[in-house]
Parts: C-alpha cells; structure tokens; sequence
C-alpha cells in the first residue's frame, strides 16, 4: 500500500482535521465560489487584498480530504505574499499536480510538495486543484470555477 | 433452468470477474452504474458482426433478412421479460435518460400546457428531473416534489394531496439509485390513474433485481437501460400502451420511421418503427436479447432471493461499524447500500477501496435532490449484482476497515 500512504500522508490528514484558515473573512474584497460537479465538492475563498498584497485569506466548504487539505495548506502558502507570488505558487502547484514525474520547484512549493502524490491518481487530481482554481478565480475578479 | 443457484459457476460466465486491479481480485460493486456481461452476451454481440452485420428492414439480402430477424426477435424477447401485450409497445432507445426525454418531448410537448402539473419524487436521478424541468419551462407548467421521509420512502399522503385534474403526468423511479428504495409502483399507478394522469416508471435500477410484469403495475410507460441488465451499452427500452404511443408525435425524424416521403407530405410508419428514426444499435438489442435469456434462465426467484439475503447480510455488516451510517433504509430495497462515515469522504473512501480492488461509487449518483434532503455532500455506494457473494461483503468490510486506519 506504497501508494495510499503517499497520497494520505500524515499533514495532510492534519490539514484535513484541523484545516488552517477555515472561516469566512469579512473584510475580503475578492471572493469566489469553487465547485467539482463529479463528486459534490464545494468551496467559497475569501481574499483580502489590498495593494497587491494577500492580506488575508479564509475558506469554508465541504469537500473530501485532499481538496481540503490542499485548500487549507494553499491559504497558509498565499497569506501573506503578494498577488505576483501567488500566481507563481499556483504555477508550481499546477505543475506538481498535474504532470507526473515533474520536476519540482521545492523551493516556492515548500510544504505543498505532501500533495505530490495525487498526480498518480487522475481521479483525485480536481479534487487537489480546486481550491486553486477558486483562487486563480477570485484574482481575476471571477466569481465562479468548476472542474469540470 | 437449473435448480441450484451456483455461484461459482455463475461468476464463471462473466469473464470480466477474473480480473485484477491495483494488485488484488476485482470486487465489483457498482452494479447500479453498469452491470458486468456474460459470455454470452459478449459473443452474441461478436458473433453478429462476424456473421450477420447487415442493416435491418432494408435489404432483400439474406443477411439483412438475418440481421433483422435477429433485432426483431430480440424485441420479442424484451416484450415477453416485461411481460408487455405487444411487440409494437417496445420501442428502442440508447439508455433510460432517451426514453424519458423522448416521452417528454413527444407526448409531453403535446398534452402539456400552462399551469399543468407534472409530479416527481424527491429521489429521482437527474435525468428523470431534468427533461420534466425543461418541458415545464417551455410549456409554463410546475414540477412537482413529492417529499421522502427519513428512511428514504416516498410520502405516499402527500402525493396523494398532490394529484389533481392539473396532474398531466406522473414520472416516479421504481427502484431508487441511491438510496435502493423500491416504490410501490403499482399503487402510485394506480392513484395517478384515478386523476386520469398518465405514469412513467423509471425502471433503470429495478429490471437487473426484480420482475417486472406492465400488466400488473399498469403503468403507462416504462424505460430502462439495457447496460445495467447486463447487456451492452447504447440500447435501452421504452415500454408504452400503445394508445399513448399511437396519438404521440415521433421523436426523431428520418430514415426507417416512415412510410412514405414526399416534399409535401410525410406519411410516419407503424409502431413501434415510428419513434426509431435511423439505423438503430442492431448488436446493442441483440446483446441485450441474449443478456434477457441469461437472466430469464437463472429466473429471478432465485436471483431475488440470492440478493435479498446479500442485503441482509451487507446491512447488517455495515450497521456494525462504528461512525458508519447507512443512507436509505427503506423496508423494501433492492441492491444498493449507500453509506457516509464521519471521519471518511465518499471520495476518499472510494479511492482507498479502489486500492484494494473494490469499486464503489462515490459522490451524488445524479441525485443531487437526495443528497440535499439528507444534507450530506454524496454517499459511497455498494450496488450488488447477483454474481456477488457474501465473501464480496467480506472484502467491503475490510476495505472500510482500512479507511478508517487511515482516518483514525
């Protein structure tokens, strides 16, 4: 079972219990709805930005572990960090996610890199990126992703 | 017929049982999605095109004649499984979802109209919502809900409260996707008739567990889809008295549903050709025929009560585990356990079992309305056939036991 205890390693079933960020956040100016059709997930993301700057992020939704996990460690790697590094992050994560044997760019990955496992999994893979498409969406002034 | 119901020998004719998947044996359980095929349901599909691949009411030829007697006989055989008056009243389509829409589009755009009433369940899947929703829009007509209790049983006093003179038809599922519920089909009939509204039954998760007999639940239409029976995909059935279907409008226009065509007027053909415009799924229909005489062999008194017990003993298996709740617990139920955990997403579930070679769906099993009257996000689901065997149950109950290692 090499493979599941890659996918379910132990911080990201602690992000999925104890999911960082997860709270509405009333001063948000950028927020956007995210939803995966196949399995019911579903996730709103707050954005405080304010000169190109992520003040402050929050999530609320539901969803299965890894959309929930990836959603809480995608709020702890933007907090922070301005819009640019943002995308860039995104960039790297996208990459991770969705090309399998990638090279990683640990460096702006960090933490994220415990998702790497999905990329064996297509099945999961929309359930890691949803979060990040919401995000991508906020910032661009959308107000609804799917993943279809 | 034989007399004993020999599992193993059962599972032996269906190839696809053999196979290994993320290292272990294949256990199938999303039967309620598509159903695995025989050996025979496979070689009548290659042995049609080997041997008789022809179009069908077309050519003088032998072949044609072949194939035709072939698509023509397997109708037959249709009729007879749901024990239907006619051949005429049994009308090819490619799944459940076409005989709906064609109902809904034919006689629906015909007889319904503004203020009218068109009546569902809470627990339908999406596509016997969906075409009614669309219809109801164009014609400004309400959708109806019929509410479900908490056991997943239709609120039959509510239903009643709903039928009026304005109720233009009723289009409720036999046997829920995802909550396993069998519905009193006859006796929703029944009521719809007294209001002189027509029913349509959505059979697609009843026809693979249980007789299903048109005389005794007289209803006015029936669909089903051949994959979950079985048979191949791409061929499904609807069922309709031919009163209704002789006044309703064709579906599709062209070839094969005509008599004659002029410019300036076509003359449609007979039933059941007229709603079968095009070159129909000759190999679906005859597979689905050999899929019928496979079931009709093992007879469904011996089917039913092979997976009655399974139910049973599923039920009881899944009861037991702490932070399992099983959704749908009608008393009358038929192949499906649905369930949530507290500490496990369906998704997740769904991909540690797959691990273990289980398949199970995951998700809202196109029943959106269920989950929400629920108030969870999707269910895992365990859909049984009757190749599955108590030892199948065995590997389910491990394999959640595996979740909730993971998730403790």
């Amino acid at each position: 079972m090499a493979g599941l205890s890659d996918l379910y390693q132990e911080i990201l079933l602690e992000h999925n219990s104890k999911p960082h960020n997860f709270k509405k956040v009333e001063e948000a100016n950028q927020t956007a709805d995210g939803y995966n059709p196949l399995c019911g997930d579903q996730i709103t993301l707050y954005l405080k930005v304010m000169d190109g700057l992520i003040e402050d992020v929050g999530f609320q939704g539901t969803g299965c572990a890894i959309s929930r996990a990836s959603a809480s460690m995608m709020t702890q790697s933007i907090k922070g960090q301005s819009v640019e590094k943002a995308q860039e992050i995104f960039g790297a994560f996208h990459h991770m996610i969705t090309e399998p044997g990638a090279e990683l760019d640990l460096d702006t990955l960090g933490d994220l890199e415990t998702l790497s496992g999905v990329n064996e999994y297509p099945t999961r893979i929309k359930c890691a990126i949803l979060a990040w498409h919401t995000m991508k969406a906020a910032l661009s002034g959308e107000s609804e992703v799917t993943t279809e | 017929m034989t007399t004993t119901f020999d599992i193993n020998k059962i599972r032996e004719d269906f190839p696809i049982l053999k196979q290994v998947v993320n290292g272990n044996p294949l256990v199938y359980l999303d039967n309620g999605a598509t159903s695995q095929k025989p050996q025979s349901v496979i070689d009548a599909i290659v042995n049609y095109y080997t041997t008789t691949n022809s179009n069908v009411h077309r050519g003088v030829h032998t072949m044609s004649q072949q194939a035709t007697d072939s698509y023509e006989g397997a109708r037959a055989k249709i009729r007879q499984f749901i024990n239907a008056g006619d051949d005429k009243e049994i009308i090819y389509t490619r799944n459940t979802t076409e005989g709906i829409n064609l109902v809904a589009h034919s006689y629906g755009r015909q007889n319904v109209g503004p203020g009218d009433d068109i009546i569902v369940s809470n627990m339908e899947h999406h596509s016997n919502i969906v075409p009614w929703q669309m219809l109801c829009e164009e014609k400004g007509a309400n959708l109806r809900v019929v509410p479900i209790d908490d056991t997943g049983e239709m609120v039959m006093d509510e239903y009643e409260k709903m039928l009026s003179s304005r109720t233009k038809l009723v289009s409720i599922t036999h046997v829920s996707n995802a909550l396993g519920t069998i519905l009193p089909a006859a006796q929703i009939a029944a009521m719809a008739h007294a209001h002189g509204a027509p029913v349509l039954l959505d059979g697609a998760q009843a026809v693979p567990h249980m007789p299903v007999d048109m005389k005794e639940l007289d209803c006015d239409f029936y669909v089903f889809s051949g994959h979950k029976l079985f048979g191949p995909t791409g061929i499904g059935i609807l069922y309709g008295k031919a009163e209704y279907l002789e006044a309703m409008p064709p579906f599709l226009g062209g070839g094969e549903m005509i008599k004659s065509v002029t410019f300036e007027r076509t003359i449609y053909n007979d039933l059941p050709y007229k709603f079968e415009g095009g070159t129909p799924d000759i190999a679906g229909a005859i597979g689905l025929g050999a899929a019928i005489d496979y079931v009709a062999n093992l007879g469904f008194d011996r089917i039913t009560a092979h997976e009655e017990e399974l139910l049973r003993y599923g039920t009881e298996a899944l009861s037991s585990i702490d932070g399992l709740r099983i959704i749908g617990t009608a008393e009358h139920k038929a192949g499906i356990l649905s369930f949530v955990m507290d500490k496990a997403h369906p998704h997740d579930i769904g991909t540690i079992l797959d691990e273990q070679g289980i398949a199970v769906r995951t998700g809202h099993h196109c029943a959106q309305p269920v989950m929400a009257r629920f108030q969870i996000p999707a269910t895992a689901r365990a859909s049984l056939a009757f190749y599955n065997t108590k030892e199948d149950i065995d590997a389910l109950v491990k394999g959640i036991d595996r979740v909730l290692e993971v998730f403790s």
